[in-house]
C-alpha cells in the first residue's frame, strides 16, 4: 500500500472511531447519566485500597502484555495480570478459584507459554512483535471498545444486592461439580484427553518415509 | 394596317372527307424498315451480305410509293373539292375541348409532296446501293434513311400542327444522324451538331408561333363564337374551315388582335417562318446546309435538296390561309427569300468543292421558293419545290457519281474531262443544269418564271404593317440577278468537271489531300489505280430517271399565257391552296408576261455564256487572273461572307463561355452546397460515432471497469490474516451496538 | 466502596487490553497471551456477578471451567504454534496468510 493511501485510511478509521465514541457518549451517557442516581461514595477503607492495588497490578500487567515490544516482558506482564486477578478473586470470596487460577493458569499455562516463547524465538531478538499497525491500531481499538464496556458497566441497571459475608467455597464447589455440574465436568475431562492427544500429535515432527 | 384580305375564303364550306385506313402505311412502312434494319441489320449483313439490308430498305420505300400511287388514283376518282383522305389512328392527348390526334390526312398538296418524297426517295435508296457499296455500316445507313423517310412522310401527311411538329423534329433528328454518319471524323460530327443546333433555333420560332396561334384561336372562340363552331383546334383542315366560315368571327378576330404593337397574325406568320428559316436554310440560319455536305452524297440529295429543306416551304403553303390574312408576314417571307437567293448565289461563284456549289445553289433555290409562297403565289412555290426536287437530286447524284469515279475527290480543280469517260453522268448533269438555269424545255424555267412574274406583280406586300408596293418588283430584280448567277455558277461547275482534261491524280494518293469537307476514313479504301470510269447501272439508271423527271415536270406547269388555261399543277393544288385566290396580284397584260419570260431566258443565257467563256475546256486563265486581282473580295465571298465567323464570335463563344460559367457555378456553388450538406451529414455521423464510442461504450465499459476495480479492491479484505478478520468482526459488533442506540 | 461496577470495569479493561493484544501482536505466542487475558477478563466478570448476584456458586464453577478450557486451549494453541514454527521457521502471524484472496 502506498503511504498516502495508508494515511488516508488511518485518518478515516480514526475519524470513524471518534465519531462513534462521541455519538455513543451523547446518546448513551447523556440520558442515562441524568437518570442514574449516584450512590454516595462513602468512606475509603483499607479493602478499597487493596482492591485498587490489585486492580492496578492486573491492569498494569495486561497493559504490559499489550504494549511491550519484548515477548518476555509480555510474559512477565501476563504473570502480573494473572496474579492480580487471583487476588481479586479472593476479594470476591472465590478462594478455590483463586488458587486454581494460580496453580493452573500461572503454574501451567504461563509456564507453557514461556516454554513456547523460548522454543520459538531467539532471545536476543527484541523487535519481534511490533509493527506500524500495531500501536495506532491498538490505540484506536482501545478507544473504541473500552468506553463501551465501561459505559455498560457503569450505566447498567444491575440489581446489586448486599453481598454475603466472605466464606470458604471449596466444599460448595465440589458439591456442585458432582451434582449439578456433573455432565460438564465429565465432558471437560474428555476434552482434556482429546487436547492431550491432539497437542502431542500436532507438535511432533514429521516422520519421514524411508 | 392590315388589309381586308379575306375575300374568297367564305366560299369554302366544310367538306366531305373520305376515310382511308390504309393511309397510315405510307409513313409506317419506312418506319418498320428502319426498325428492322436497326435491330437486325448488323447481324443480317454479316451473315447474308449487304443484299439483305437494301432489299428490306428499298422494298419498304417501294411499297410506300405503291400505296401513295393508290392514294393518288383514289383521289383522281374523287371530285376536286372532295379530294380529302383521312385516317385517324389514335387520340394522343385530350385537353377539353382540344384534342390532339395521331391522324393522317391527304389533300392534293399533301399528295404531291408524298409522291415526291416516296418517288424520289425510292430512287435515291436505289442509288445508295451502288454509292455506299463499300461502307461497312451499310445497315445503319439504310436504317437512318428509312427513318428519315418515315419522319418526312409523317410531317407531310399529318393532319394537325402538333403532329407536323413531331415530324419536323423527326426529320431534324434523321438529318443529324445522317450528316454525322461518319462520326469518327470530328469535323463531320461537328457538322451534324451544327445542323441540329441551328434547326433548333428555328424550331423555337416555330413553337412560339404555334403557341401564339393557338392562343389567338382560343381567344377567338372565347368571345362569342358562332353556334356550330368546333372550338380551338390544331387540325389544319378544321382551322382553315373555321377561318373560312363567315360568322365565326375567327378571321376578323385574328386580324384585329395586336401583340406588342404588331398585328398578332403577322407575328405568328413571322415566327412560323423562323422555323421554316431554320429547316430550309434561309438567311441567317443557312449556315448548316453547306456543312451538311459532310454526309454521304445521296443524303445530301435526298434530305438537303429534295425533301427536308422543302418542309419549310410546305409549312407556309399549308398555312396559306394564315399568311393570306397578313400581308406583313408575306412581305417578310418574300424579303428573306429574295435576300437569301442573292446571297447564296454570290457564294456559289467562288466555291471549288462541287458539293458546296450545289449546297449554296440549294439555299438560293429555296430562297426562290419562299419568294413564291411569300408573295402569295403558293402553287408556284410548290411547283418550284417539285421541279427543284428532280433537278437538284439529279445534280447531287451526278456529283456523287463523279466523286466516286474520282476516288472520293470533291475539288473541281482536280476534275475535268470526265465527259468523255462518263457519258451518262455527263448528259444527265447537263440536262439538270439546263433545268436549274431556267431554259425552256426543262422544268426549272416554268417554275422559276412563274415565281418571278408573280413577284413582279405583287404590290400588296407590307413590312411591319407599312405597305411597301415596290417590294415585289425589287425582289423580282434581285431574283433576276440571282438567276443569272445561278446559271453562271452551275455551268461553271459543269465545265470544270466534265470538259477539258483530267487534272486529278491517277493511281496515287493525291486525292487524299484535305479539301472541302474532308473525307471520313470509312470512305477511303484503296480503289484501283485506274482513272475515272462510268458508275454502275444502279446509279446511272437513277440519274436518267431523275433527268427525265426534270424534263417531264414541265408539263405540270405550262403557263397560262401559252395554253390559255390554268397549269395542271395549279389546278390540282387549288382545293388545298384556297387562299391563293384571295391574294390581290396586280393585273398586267400578257405581252408583258411573255416579255418577262424572255428576260428570264436572257439572264440564263448571259450566265451560261459567261461560264463558257471562263471555264469551258479549261482553256482560259481569266479565272485565276480575276481571283488574283480581287483576292480580298474573293476570299471574303469564299468564306461565305464570314457569316460563320460572325456567329462564332457573337453566338457560339458567349454561349460556350456562359456554359462554362454555369458549369463552374454548378461545380462550386451548387456542388459546394451539396458537399456542405454532405459534410454536415458526415460530421453528424462522426459525432454520433464518437458519442457511441466514448459515451455509450464508455458507460458500458465503465460498468465493467467499476465492477472489476471494486472487485480488485474488495479482495483486499481477504488478507488471510486473522487479525484483519478480527478487526472486521469488532467493527461489525460496534456497529450493531451503535445501531441499537440509533434505531428507536 | 467497592461495588460490582468496579469489578466490571476491571474485567472490561482486561478484556479490552487482551483484545488489543490479539489484534496487534505479530508473535503468535503473544496472540495467545492476549487470548488468556480476554478469558481472564470474562472470568472476573463471572465471579463478580456470582458474588453480587443470586448464584455465587454458579459463577465460580463457570470460572473454573473457563480456566480448565483456557489451559486446554493454550496447550493446543501452542502445539500449533510449534508446528508452524517447525514448517515456516517463523511465528509471525502476518506470514500465515495462505488463505488470502
Amino acid at each position: 500500500m502506498s503511504p498516502l493511501r495508508r494515511t488516508v485510511l488511518w485518518a478515516l478509521a480514526t475519524a470513524a472511531v471518534i465519531a462513534f465514541v462521541v455519538a455513543m457518549g451523547r446518546m448513551a451517557i447523556g440520558p442515562a447519566a441524568e437518570e442514574a442516581a449516584r450512590p454516595a461514595p462513602g468512606a475509603v477503607g483499607l479493602p478499597d485500597v487493596l482492591f485498587f492495588l490489585l486492580a492496578a497490578v492486573a491492569v498494569g500487567g495486561a497493559a504490559a502484555v499489550a504494549i511491550s515490544r519484548n515477548i518476555l516482558r509480555s510474559a512477565v506482564g501476563l504473570l502480573a495480570a494473572l496474579l492480580g486477578v487471583g487476588g481479586l478473586y479472593v476479594f470476591l470470596s472465590a478462594d478455590f478459584v483463586a488458587i486454581t487460577q494460580v496453580l493452573v493458569y500461572i503454574g501451567g499455562v504461563l509456564v507453557l507459554v514461556l516454554f513456547a516463547v523460548m522454543l520459538t524465538s531467539r532471545i536476543t531478538e527484541v523487535a519481534v512483535s511490533n509493527t506500524s499497525v500495531g500501536a495506532f491500531g491498538g490505540i484506536l481499538l482501545f478507544v473504541a471498545v473500552a468506553p463501551v464496556l465501561a459505559a455498560v458497566a457503569v450505566l447498567g441497571p444491575w440489581s446489586a444486592r448486599e453481598p454475603a459475608p466472605l466464606a470458604p467455597t471449596t466444599r460448595v464447589i465440589g458439591d456442585a461439580l458432582l451434582t449439578r455440574w456433573l455432565l460438564p465436568f465429565e465432558v471437560a475431562s474428555l476434552l482434556l484427553l482429546a487436547t492431550l492427544v491432539g497437542a502431542v500429535v500436532m507438535a511432533r515432527k514429521e516422520i519421514k518415509v524411508e | 394596317m392590315e388589309h381586308e384580305a379575306v375575300h374568297g375564303l367564305e366560299a369554302l364550306a366544310p367538306i366531305v372527307a373520305t376515310p382511308a385506313a390504309w393511309l397510315r402505311w405510307v409513313p409506317l412502312l419506312p418506319l418498320l424498315g428502319a426498325m428492322w434494319n436497326a435491330a437486325l441489320g448488323k447481324r443480317l449483313q454479316a451473315r447474308l451480305g449487304k443484299r439483305a439490308v437494301h432489299v428490306v430498305a428499298v422494298g419498304v420505300m417501294t411499297a410506300a410509293f405503291a400505296v401513295a400511287v393508290v392514294a393518288f388514283s383514289t383521289m383522281l376518282g374523287l371530285e376536286p373539292e372532295a379530294r380529302f383522305l383521312e385516317d385517324s389512328v389514335w387520340t394522343a392527348a385530350v385537353a377539353d375541348p382540344l384534342r390532339i390526334d395521331l391522324g393522317f390526312a391527304l389533300d392534293p398538296l399533301g399528295m404531291a409532296m408524298v409522291l415526291v418524297v416516296t418517288g424520289i426517295g425510292t430512287l435515291i435508296h436505289v442509288f445508295s446501293i451502288g454509292y455506299m457499296h463499300e461502307e461497312p455500316a451499310y445497315w445503319r445507313y439504310f436504317a437512318y434513311l428509312n427513318l428519315f423517310a418515315a419522319a418526312m412522310l409523317t410531317l407531310v401527311m399529318a393532319d394537325n400542327l402538333a403532329l407536323i411538329f413531331f415530324g419536323w423534329e423527326g426529320v431534324g433528328l434523321a438529318s443529324y444522324l445522317l450528316i454525322g454518319f461518319w462520326w469518327r471524323d470530328r469535323d463531320k460530327a461537328a457538322a451534324g451538331m451544327k445542323a441540329f443546333v441551328v434547326n433548333r433555333i428555328g424550331d423555337f420560332g416555330f413553337l412560339a408561333g404555334l403557341l401564339i396561334l393557338f392562343w389567338l384561336l382560343a381567344g377567338a372562340w372565347g368571345t362569342g363564337t358562332a353556334p356550330g363552331s368546333a372550338g380551338p383546334t390544331l387540325n389544319w383542315r378544321e382551322l382553315r374551315d373555321q377561318i373560312a366560315l363567315p360568322g365565326t368571327g375567327v378571321a376578323e378576330h385574328l386580324q384585329a388582335v395586336r401583340l406588342l404593337g404588331l398585328p398578332a397574325l403577322g407575328l405568328v406568320g413571322m415566327l412560323l417562318f423562323v422555323g421554316a428559316m431554320g429547316k430550309s436554310a434561309q438567311l441567317p440560319l443557312h449556315v448548316w446546309l453547306p456543312d451538311a455536305m459532310a454526309g454521304p452524297t445521296p443524303v445530301s440529295a435526298l434530305i438537303h435538296a429534295a425533301t427536308m429543306v422543302t418542309a419549310g416551304v410546305y409549312l407556309v403553303a399549308r398555312l396559306d390561309f394564315v399568311y393570306a390574312l397578313s400581308p406583313t408576314a408575306m412581305g417578310w417571307v418574300a424579303l428573306v427569300g429574295g435576300l437569301t437567293a442573292c446571297f447564296a448565289a454570290t457564294i456559289g461563284f467562288v466555291q471549288t468543292d462541287i458539293k458546296k456549289v450545289l449546297a449554296y445553289s440549294t439555299v438560293s433555290q429555296l430562297g426562290f421558293m419562299f419568294v413564291g409562297v411569300g408573295v402569295g403565289a403558293f402553287w408556284a412555290g410548290a411547283y418550284h419545290l417539285v421541279t427543284h426536287a428532280f433537278f437538284k437530286a439529279a445534280l447531287f447524284l451526278g456529283s456523287g457519281s463523279v466523286i466516286m469515279a474520282c476516288h472520293h475527290e470533291q475539288d473541281m480543280r482536280r476534275m475535268g474531262g470526265l465527259g468523255k469517260v462518263m457519258p451518262v453522268t455527263r448528259w444527265t448533269y447537263l440536262v439538270a443544269t439546263w433545268a436549274i438555269a431556267g431554259f425552256p424545255v426543262a422544268s426549272g424555267f416554268y417554275s422559276k418564271d412563274e415565281i418571278l412574274w408573280k413577284a413582279f406583280t405583287a404590290r400588296h406586300l407590307e413590312l411591319m404593317g407599312v405597305p411597301v408596293p415596290w417590294l415585289g418588283p425589287a425582289i423580282w430584280a434581285a431574283c433576276l440577278v440571282a438567276a443569272t448567277g445561278t446559271s453562271f455558277y452551275m455551268f461553271r461547275s459543269y465545265y470544270m468537271t466534265f470538259t477539258g482534261s483530267y487534272r486529278g491524280a491517277v493511281g496515287g494518293h493525291g486525292e487524299h489531300d484535305a479539301h472541302g469537307s474532308g473525307h471520313g476514313s470509312a470512305e477511303d479504301h484503296g480503289h484501283g489505280h485506274q482513272g475515272p470510269r462510268e458508275s454502275p447501272l444502279s446509279m446511272t439508271a437513277v440519274l436518267v430517271a431523275l433527268a427525265a423527271g426534270a424534263v417531264l415536270a414541265s408539263f405540270l406547269g405550262l403557263p397560262a399565257v401559252w395554253t390559255g388555261h390554268e397549269p395542271a399543277l395549279e389546278r390540282w393544288l387549288a382545293p388545298s391552296l384556297t387562299a391563293g385566290h384571295s391574294v390581290p396580284f396586280t393585273e398586267f397584260p400578257h405581252a408583258l408576261e411573255i416579255a418577262f419570260q424572255g428576260l428570264g431566258v436572257l439572264a440564263a443565257t448571259v450566265g451560261w455564256l459567261g461560264a463558257r467563256a471562263l471555264y469551258a475546256e479549261g482553256r482560259s486563265h481569266a479565272p485565276e487572273a480575276l481571283k488574283a486581282r480581287f483576292a480580298g473580295a474573293w476570299s471574303f465571298v469564299n468564306q461565305a461572307w464570314r457569316v460563320d465567323a460572325l456567329y462564332d464570335r457573337v453566338v457560339v463563344r458567349p454561349s460556350v463561355a456562359l456554359a462554362r460559367g454555369l458549369s463552374r457555378f454548378d461545380g462550386v456553388v451548387i456542388d459546394g452546397a451539396v458537399n456542405a450538406a454532405g459534410a454536415i451529414g458526415r460530421f453528424l455521423g462522426r459525432l454520433d460515432a464518437a458519442i457511441d464510442a466514448h459515451v455509450v461504450d464508455g458507460l458500458v465499459d465503465g460498468v465493467a471497469t467499476v465492477t472489476r476495480r471494486a472487485g480488485g479492491q474488495l479482495r483486499r479484505l481477504q488478507t488471510g490474516r486473522i487479525q484483519t478478520y478480527l478487526y472486521g468482526a469488532l467493527g461489525g459488533a460496534l456497529l450493531v451496538v451503535l445501531l441499537d442506540f440509533l434505531v428507536p | 466502596m467497592i461495588s460490582l461496577v468496579h469489578f466490571l470495569v476491571v474485567g472490561g479493561l482486561l478484556f479490552t487490553l487482551g483484545l488489543v493484544t490479539v489484534a496487534t501482536r505479530r508473535n503468535a505466542v503473544g496472540v495467545l497471551m492476549g487470548v488468556e487475558l480476554i478469558l481472564n477478563g470474562a472470568n472476573v466478570n463471572f465471579v463478580a456477578f456470582g458474588r453480587y448476584g443470586p448464584a455465587a456458586t454458579t459463577g465460580q464453577v463457570f470460572a473454573l471451567f473457563v480456566i480448565l478450557l483456557a489451559a486446554a486451549e493454550a496447550a493446543v494453541g501452542l502445539a500449533i504454534v510449534l508446528a508452524i514454527f517447525q514448517t515456516a521457521r517463523t511465528i509471525d502471524v502476518r506470514q500465515a496468510d495462505l488463505l488470502r484472496e
